[in-house]
């Protein structure tokens, strides 16, 4: 009996399914595939980010460069506590704004190498309040380090761009979070969450603008963000 | 109280028992973040020894969580089996390791002991077992459960077929769920997580399966992981829910970040048990864990996470369930670092689990941001096959495309198989044999595409 044909079945996912009625061991092409997509997620993850690179495709916008306490990988990846504090000495200046940018590698460098300069060209057309207010670049940050650097610069809100942990799929994906009032201490449950910007199917820098410029502006208007600010942008794409 | 241990001439003092527990305990990177792990390696060797001289009455005396404000310990004490108990009464900590290892503990004698151990005597145990001692004494418990088929006896290995889609498309979900049965998938649960906890969701979910699975009369349940509280509602709207999912904890805090108290599963349980869904048995709860979660939501008590993890499934063993599964490499780096301690703390939940009576399988899994890879996962199961782990899960091609990380593909399950002799729940192997699907090679499969057909699927 000839093996049926199942390859339009395998559209209707993006599941790795194979549909072999023998029953055969994985073949040597999808083992390699798939070391090929954990490898990459594995480089993402170790990548180390460039953030003069970064601060050079910012540019004219000012850019403040600090570290958390945690800058080497293993380090990272073992304390996460050490990655939401600022490391000893860290400088920066007391700007009173509305809402101030951070951008953290988090789990993935190439995401915010990748995503970060186009999110924030689109933020900046949709939010004047951003005008050429300095960005600060965090090397080794979880999400809760914009909660310090808020504090320290006398932010409104923060809103923190992060590169998420990479997938099989995607590693180069971007998550924003934001939150008011930022102080140490703060619990996820203070913040909204826009994940999954990226260019391959996920959310694009445009719609990630739009749906982050409505979150600030309700966030504003009812004066609080997390499980209080109910995500009702609308926007396509809209992930569930 | 202090306990006191000598390691190479050098003196090792403990506070309390919690101390003594946590040093104890294999090096791994949750009780380092919890800043509770030996601070040596000499040190780790003292609080061994201080556990192999501890009565294990002692735990029914210092409770390493408070009684008074914690429910799980109040389950534990209030539900302690005082007549089971009496056979290891006498013993320490290391004359229990001695005995599970003798020929006295048999399948037989464990089994009526297992309502005697708390989770904390087991854990102690545990922490005296190299990893040749998880294995031989896990080997020798049989616990076996029933819904539509019958999970543990010996000799079989069921297998979670997970067919999770990142949009909860039906078809995709049936393409993944074909997949599977391929390749023998599917008999301890047809399991999705959702992507969308949405109520109507769920329950075109729970159709959807429940219809393929009468469509072909496979004897096997189907769940859609969703909170209990879900569960709860859709048992109300009629929404066939064969198996009713929740994550558990350890401590009373950390249930409640799961939104859940026993009373709340004691009533899901009920439900379940009315509904009375199961043919060859009635034990429809379905409970996850994991080594971290109680201090990834700072309710530890400052207890290490092995501990917390046993009373977990004390938790799960109130609710008499069908399936519980530790999500073990899933939790993240910052709990288990690598591959090494992911598959000591896989044999630690399964021996555990199985001490204490519970039908145990395993997410054999990593994350991207862990130091493991396939190879790791390859020797944890192979492992876990011969220490008789009741079920494994398994996802298309290793890679689980919603959760965004890496199980047991459905091709590991028929090498699994094929390398221990191990076979599928015996109604579901009538099934697969009934239906050409049963030994690889040789299959006289009648027509795959008229399957497909019939699940819904065309070309």
């Amino acid at each position: 009996m000839s093996a049926p044909d199942f390859a339009g079945l395998r559209r209707l996912t993006p599941a790795r399914v194979r549909l072999d009625a023998a029953a055969r061991p994985m073949p040597l092409s999808a083992l390699l595939a798939f070391q090929e997509d954990h490898a990459a997620a594995r480089d993402a993850i170790h990548a180390a980010p460039d953030m003069a690179a970064l601060a050079e495709r910012l540019a004219p916008r000012p850019c403040l460069l600090v570290e958390s306490r945690a800058v080497d990988r293993a380090t990272y990846l073992r304390r996460p506590d050490l990655g939401r504090q600022l490391a000893d000495g860290a400088d920066l200046p007391r700007l009173d704004c509305p809402l101030a940018l951070v951008i953290c590698d988090g789990l993935s460098a190439p995401a915010v190498m990748a995503q970060v300069p186009g999110v924030v060209a689109a933020l900046s057309e949709r939010l004047p309040l951003l005008a050429d207010q300095p960005v600060v670049l965090v090397h080794g940050g979880r999400v809760a380090i914009g909660d310090p650097i808020g504090a320290a610069l006398g932010a409104q809100m923060v809103l923190v761009l992060i590169g998420e942990r990479p997938g099989l799929s995607v590693a180069d994906s971007l998550g924003a979070y934001l939150t008011l009032n930022p102080r140490p201490g703060l619990r996820d449950s203070a913040r909204n969450c826009v994940s999954n910007i990226h260019l391959r199917g996920g959310l694009t820098h445009e719609a990630a603008a739009d749906r982050l410029a409505w979150l600030v502006a309700e966030a504003q208007r009812i004066g609080a963000t997390g499980v209080l600010l109910k995500d009702e942008s609308g926007q396509p794409g809209q992930l569930t | 109280m202090t306990y006191r241990a000598t390691a190479r001439g050098e003196s090792f003092r403990f506070d309390d028992l919690v101390a003594v527990m946590a040093a104890a305990s294999p090096e791994r990177s949750g009780d380092q973040l919890a800043g509770i792990a030996a601070e040596s390696a000499l040190q780790r060797v003292a609080a061994r020894r201080v556990l192999m001289d501890l009565p294990l009455a002692e735990f029914l005396n210092n409770a390493l969580v408070p009684y008074e404000t914690d429910e799980v310990t109040r389950l534990i004490i209030d539900g302690h089996d005082r007549a089971a108990f009496a056979a290891v009464a006498s013993m320490t900590v290391g004359e229990l390791r001695d005995w599970l290892l003798s020929p006295a503990a048999d399948a037989a004698s464990l089994a009526k002991l297992a309502p005697g151990l708390t989770p904390e005597m087991v854990a102690a145990v545990s922490k005296l077992m190299r990893n040749q001692d998880l294995i031989r004494v896990a080997r020798k418990v049989e616990v076996i459960t029933a819904f539509r088929n019958t999970i543990g006896g010996r000799g079989t290995l069921a297998t979670r077929l997970q067919p999770n889609h990142p949009a909860d498309d039906p078809r995709g979900i049936a393409v993944s769920v074909l997949d599977g049965l391929l390749q023998g998938a599917g008999d301890a649960v047809i399991g999705i997580n959702p992507a969308s906890d949405n109520i109507a969701n769920c329950h075109s979910l729970l159709v959807a399966l429940d219809d393929m699975r009468q469509t072909f009369a496979i004897p096997t349940q189907s769940c859609v992981l969703t909170h209990v509280t879900n569960a709860l509602t859709l048992l109300e709207r009629g929404a066939p829910v064969d198996l009713i999912f929740q994550s558990v904890a350890g401590t009373q805090a950390a249930n409640d970040g799961f939104g859940v108290s026993l009373d709340i599963l004691a009533e899901a349980y009920d439900a379940g048990l009315a509904a009375a869904r199961g043919t060859v048995g009635q034990n429809c709860m379905y409970f996850e864990t994991g080594q971290g979660a109680a201090l990834s939501s700072d309710a530890h008590h400052g207890v290490d996470q092995q501990t917390l993890e046993v009373r977990a499934y004390a938790v799960a063993r109130a609710f008499h369930p069908l399936l519980v599964n530790t999500v073990v490499g899933f939790i993240g780096p910052e709990y288990l670092y690598d591959g090494k301690q992911i598959t000591r703390a896989g044999l630690e939940d399964h021996f555990c689990g199985k001490l204490l009576g519970l039908p145990m399988g395993v997410d054999v899994c990593y994350t991207n941001h862990v130091e493991a890879d396939q190879d790791d996962m390859d020797n944890l199961a192979t492992l876990l096959a011969q220490a008789g782990v009741s079920f494994v899960i398994t996802v298309p091609g290793a890679d689980d495309v919603m959760l965004g990380y890496q199980s047991l593909a459905f091709e590991d399950i028929t090498y699994l198989r094929e390398v221990t002799g191990l076979r599928p729940a015996p109604e579901f192997a009538r099934w697969l044999a009934e239906f050409g699907l049963a030994g690889q090679g040789t299959r006289a499969l009648p027509d795959p595409a008229a399957m497909a057909r019939r699940m819904g699927l065309s070309a």
